[in-house]
């Protein structure tokens, strides 16, 4: 805790990175030299990130590392930035998994339609744009990050990606701009709301949760944010734009996409939503859980009849981000401590499926299911990481996402039983779609056409590595993040000022334990 | 008016503050000495000392004008500062002189891009003889003989003053006089182009036609309004409305007629429809000099004249303008889609942004007592003008670079691929459309975020929403044309970029420079606005 601004370098490191790597003279395709620096950037940044994690005190103050500044005194924006247990777990999960991006990405730039730098750049300047929208402690400041994210990740999609990318790529961007000028229609009623107040407009999101918004002012203002982050989340029925960018884009931007950017939508949730309309998340409580109960099963059945893998994928994080939308709604700390949990276990399984999946795509230049078959025999390696992925996508015991989502039906249980009892169905299609998917690509006769295909080698291996490790890790033992996450839990719900109900077992305090 | 008879008979000399309308004078003394020039300076050295006359008249003019704004004082309690000169003609107060100074500045860059002869081989966009017919013998010899009009330099001075008075303007007739000073030099500048001279001319004949028709209306309308107020002054008429009864039919279509001379100039709909024919048919110069000083100046003068001269009836004028903020946004964005050609996709967005400038323009939001820092409309407005401006002109330098052997190449599928042949100016256009489109760390973010704030501050939400919507529909066109240059390959030969001489090249990089600038760091030039404070009376 000193006052070294952390978060900051944190923010520019990889934004200084992205120029240094745009900068460096054009070679011949295939240089190693700007995936070196870019990788050598990302890995600073995750020791920075690193130190902030480690020296975050779980028993201090909500918000740590912060800095304010002045930034524009007539709009009542400041730079201000810090972290609490939600917004240190998703620096995490970004300054984790830059570098196992780039460094599984190393030839994807290779083929795009522009040079390897701007790969490498984009890639670098979306990750300091994103650390810098889960350490922002302003609403301003937080918009203005949150919508400038969309660039990097236009061009990464529309530059370097399948044949129809350039439709992918404008999709993405009008659906997000769609729900992002909805959010500036809310943050400028913010504003107005604010400007009413004796101190003068302010955008600092520690001012704003004080004040009194009437009730009808604060459902409109919240269902501008709420829209925004459920496309970006995405959830059903704005979730169409993921499955066609994901389908398009190279193996390392939709990770970005999915594990990282995707999480921003439901960051916003409990970051904003919860926080500044308490009220009205209250009131919109039971049309988003039967969204987010949608969500789950839709995008799992959805995933089930998929033939293209990112597809496939890219459907069953919406069943997934179905599951987070659910615990954070349910208003509980079993349902609150779950999702956020599971926005980083979310992270890894998807990271660790989509490279994985990518690797072997890349392998045989098909995407579709019906190509495969029998490669398990040609390529056990890769065919082992991909079930250890594929299982941790499913939630099984002893895999780190699995402690997440038994949480968040803990939760939604104590909520109301109807919601959980069409949302552990989702767990059955998750079954479903993982195994029918190796089944069909793994097991079987080798076809001829995937006789030819390499195991994975020593770069790819050594990427997927430390994703394999955390899932186990954590499927073992979480409380390393659960210790970060709980106060902000209690934070939280303290805002919304709900408490949980009385359980009706006599052993009050099991609950908590569990949750560790 | 009695009053008036009597004194009619002993003649008094006006009173004529210099100092404070220096800027305007001095503007005026360099087009006369434009037209000198012409006169009698020889031809080979007049190009020359038409642009560095051109230069230092407008540059003393900004210099004249950060004098006058530096030593203006606050007017009685009320909150705005300056005073009324040339016998309640001009008001020279805060906004006033922030108009002059965004106009001067973007009058700057825009000479320089007048001034530009490196793209057509060592000459200027100009025709080389207006008055020859196209096809005939008597162009062919014009242009074997590489002759130039310099005269564009004076006329554009005569236009800048007219664009200077026209804001500044505090009675209806002064209003007239100068909307008249600014359109008639920019009917002829249409009609100046050096290619596509039929194209050119039928623009200019458009823009005269209809700007004609609409000065009419303008005309009716004061006649009214003087019918109703018994004077041309702003002031007076403010207190004609607040204590008069009755007449109502009288103001209304007053104020109705002079709307729609003053909504034509901004370009808003329905009085649209002149834009995209004469932005696509001008020289590019002209129509970028256009697109921004003509509405920076038009909305200075439909600010003044609301707020001031009708803003005791608001009541019945706002839904007026409602209904035009909504239609021109949905006019600008809708119609910008089937486009072809990039300087009349300009040319709608253009007008889409019109309809944002109304929707902040009609928030009517004052600022209150007790929350000194938050935004006001004029505010507001100002600040967008600012960001526009300097966008638009830097979008159309950057079309005047993209060429091929015919000249500008306009038409948007020969703008395919750009991004690989030339990625530095896509690059560059590409933010420019990006910044138009509202993407933040852009001015178009900070000013839309302005004028959206005013709207909703003076109650005006269902607007917002609708712009909110429409904005979304207008990212969709500005982001077509960045997938075209960078996401389609060449087709056949593609434009090749001319590599512009350093005028060009400042004034796209002033407008770059300025839209980051604006978008990350806005916080001065909104200052500067705020302090412009109120209209005065």
């Amino acid at each position: 805790m000193s006052s070294f601004p952390w978060l900051t370098v944190a923010i520019l490191l990889p934004i200084v990175g992205a120029a240094v790597v745009a900068l460096l003279p054009k070679r011949e395709p295939g240089a190693a030299l700007p995936k070196q620096v870019a990788l050598g950037f990302s890995l600073v940044t995750f020791v920075v990130v690193a130190i902030v994690g480690l020296s975050f005190d779980v028993g201090g103050p909500r918000y740590q590392f912060t800095e304010t500044h002045e930034w524009i005194r007539a709009f009542g924006a400041f730079y201000a930035v810090g972290v609490d247990g939600i917004g240190l777990v998703l620096l995490l999960l970004t300054a984790v998994l830059s570098p196992v991006v780039i460094l599984a990405s190393w030839h994807d730039g290779d083929g795009g339609r522009w040079s390897v730098n701007a790969f490498f750049a984009w890639m670098l300047a979306l990750e300091g744009l994103a650390i810098g929208v889960f350490a922002a402690l302003d609403v301003f400041l937080f918009y203005v990050l949150f919508e400038a994210t969309l660039i990097p990740i236009y061009f990464l999609i529309g530059g370097f990606g399948g044949p129809r990318r350039s439709y992918a790529a404008v999709k993405f961007l009008l659906f997000s701009l769609l729900g992002g000028l909805l959010m500036l229609a809310s943050v400028v009623g913010l504003y107005v709301q604010s400007a009413k107040t004796p101190s003068g407009p302010t955008y600092l999101l520690t001012e704003l949760s004080k004040i009194d918004i009437s009730t009808d002012v604060g459902r409109w203002l919240f269902l501008g944010f709420f829209i925004a982050f459920a496309i970006k989340a995405p959830m059903v029925p704005v979730h169409t734009w993921l499955p066609d960018a994901a389908d398009e884009a190279s193996p390392g931007t939709s990770v970005l996409l999915v594990s990282i950017l995707d999480k921003i939508g439901t960051f916003g949730m409990i970051r904003f939503c919860l926080q500044l309309f308490p009220e009205a998340s209250k009131w919109a409580t039971p049309v988003v859980l039967v969204l987010a109960v949608i969500s789950v099963l839709y995008g799992a059945i959805a995933a089930i009849g998929q033939k293209s893998i990112p597809r496939l994928i890219a459907y069953t994080s919406v069943s997934h981000f179905g599951f987070i939308v659910l615990g954070i709604f349910v208003l509980n700390s079993y349902g609150q401590a779950g999702s956020m949990l599971y926005m980083f276990n979310h992270g890894l399984s998807t990271a660790a499926l989509f490279l994985v999946t990518g690797f072997l795509i890349s392998r045989r230049g098909s995407r579709f299911i019906p190509d495969f078959g029998g490669v398990e025999k040609v390529a056990p390696v890769l065919a082992g990481i991909f079930l250890v992925a594929g299982l941790s996508s499913l939630s099984l015991p002893g895999l780190s996402p699995f402690i997440s989502e038994f949480l968040v039906l803990l939760g939604t249980f104590t909520h109301n039983f109807w919601y959980a009892l069409f949302a552990v169905l989702g767990i059955v299609l998750a079954a479903l779609y993982i195994l029918l998917m190796y089944q069909r690509t793994m097991t079987g006769p080798t076809r001829p056409e995937v006789a030819g295909v390499k195991d994975l080698g020593l770069r790819e291996v050594s990427a997927l590595a430390p994703l394999l490790v955390l899932i186990v890790l954590l499927g073992f033992y979480p409380k390393p993040l659960t210790s970060i996450i709980n106060p902000a839990v209690a934070d939280t719900l303290q805002q919304v000022g709900v408490q949980d109900p009385k359980p009706a077992v006599p052993a009050s305090a099991s609950g908590e334990e569990n949750a560790q | 008016m009695t009053s008036a008879v009597t004194l009619a008979a002993e003649f008094s000399k006006p009173d004529v503050e210099y100092s404070l309308i220096s800027p305007l004078l001095i503007v005026f003394g360099v087009a006369c000495l434009g037209v000198l020039v012409e006169a009698f300076v020889a031809r080979e050295r007049r190009y020359l000392a038409q642009v560095v006359l051109g230069l230092v008249g407008v540059i003393g003019a900004l210099v004249a004008t950060i004098m006058v704004a530096a030593n203006l004082a606050p007017q009685g309690d009320t909150a705005g500062r300056g005073e009324i000169a040339v016998e309640g003609a001009i008001a020279v107060d805060g906004p006033t002189v922030f108009l002059w100074g965004t106009i001067l500045v973007l009058s700057l860059i825009s000479v320089l891009l007048f001034a530009e002869r490196h793209l057509e081989g060592g000459i200027t966009a100009f025709a080389g003889q207006a008055a020859a017919l196209p096809g005939t013998t008597a162009e062919r010899e014009a242009s074997t003989r590489g002759l130039e009009h310099t005269e564009v330099f004076p006329l554009m001075m005569f236009s800048i003053g007219g664009m200077l008075l026209f804001p500044a303007a505090n009675d209806l007739i002064t209003m007239f006089v100068a909307l008249e000073i600014l359109s008639l030099p920019l009917y002829l500048l249409c009609g100046l182009a050096r290619r596509r001279r039929l194209l050119s001319q039928e623009a200019a004949l458009k823009y005269f036609m209809l700007g004609a028709f609409s000065s009419g209306f303008f005309l009716y309308g004061i006649a009214l309004t003087y019918g109703y107020a018994g004077s041309m002054n702003f002031g007076d008429i403010a207190e004609a409305i607040t204590g008069r009864i009755g007449g109502q039919v009288l103001l209304l279509a007053g104020i109705g007629l002079i709307a729609v001379g003053l909504l034509f100039k901004v370009g808003a709909a329905p009085f649209h429809a002149w834009t995209p024919d004469v932005y696509q048919g001008a020289p590019t110069a002209v129509t970028a000099f256009m697109a921004a000083c003509t509405k920076v100046a038009a909305f200075g003068a439909l600010l003044r004249l609301f707020y001031v001269g009708f803003g005791a009836a608001r009541w019945d004028w706002t839904p007026m303008i409602w209904v035009v903020a909504i239609l021109t946004m949905l006019v600008g964005c809708l119609l910008a889609i089937t486009q072809t050609d990039i300087k009349r996709m300009l040319a709608y967005s253009s007008i889409a942004h019109a309809g944002f400038i109304l929707t902040g323009f009609v928030g009517l939001h004052q600022v209150d007592s007790f929350a000194g820092t938050q935004l006001s409309s004029v505010q507001a407005v100002l600040f967008y003008l600012v960001t526009y401006g300097f966008m638009t002109i830097g979008a159309f330098a950057v079309v005047t670079v993209v060429r091929d052997g015919s000249g500008e190449t306009t038409h948007l599928a020969r703008w395919a691929g750009l991004g690989k042949t030339s990625p530095l100016l896509a690059g560059v256009f590409a933010f420019f459309l990006l910044g138009m489109a509202g993407i933040p760390l852009t001015s178009g973010f900070t000013g839309k975020w302005a004028v959206f704030t005013s709207a909703v501050s003076g109650g005006a939400w269902p607007l917002v929403v609708v712009a909110v919507l429409l904005s979304v529909v207008a990212a969709f066109f500005y982001v077509r044309v960045i997938v075209l240059m960078f996401f389609s390959e060449p087709v056949g030969d593609g434009p090749t970029v001319t590599m512009p001489s350093v005028m060009t090249t400042v004034t796209i990089t002033v407008g770059f420079a300025a839209t980051v600038v604006l978008g990350v760091f806005p916080g001065p030039v909104l200052d500067l606005a705020a302090n412009a404070g109120q209209f005065i009376r």
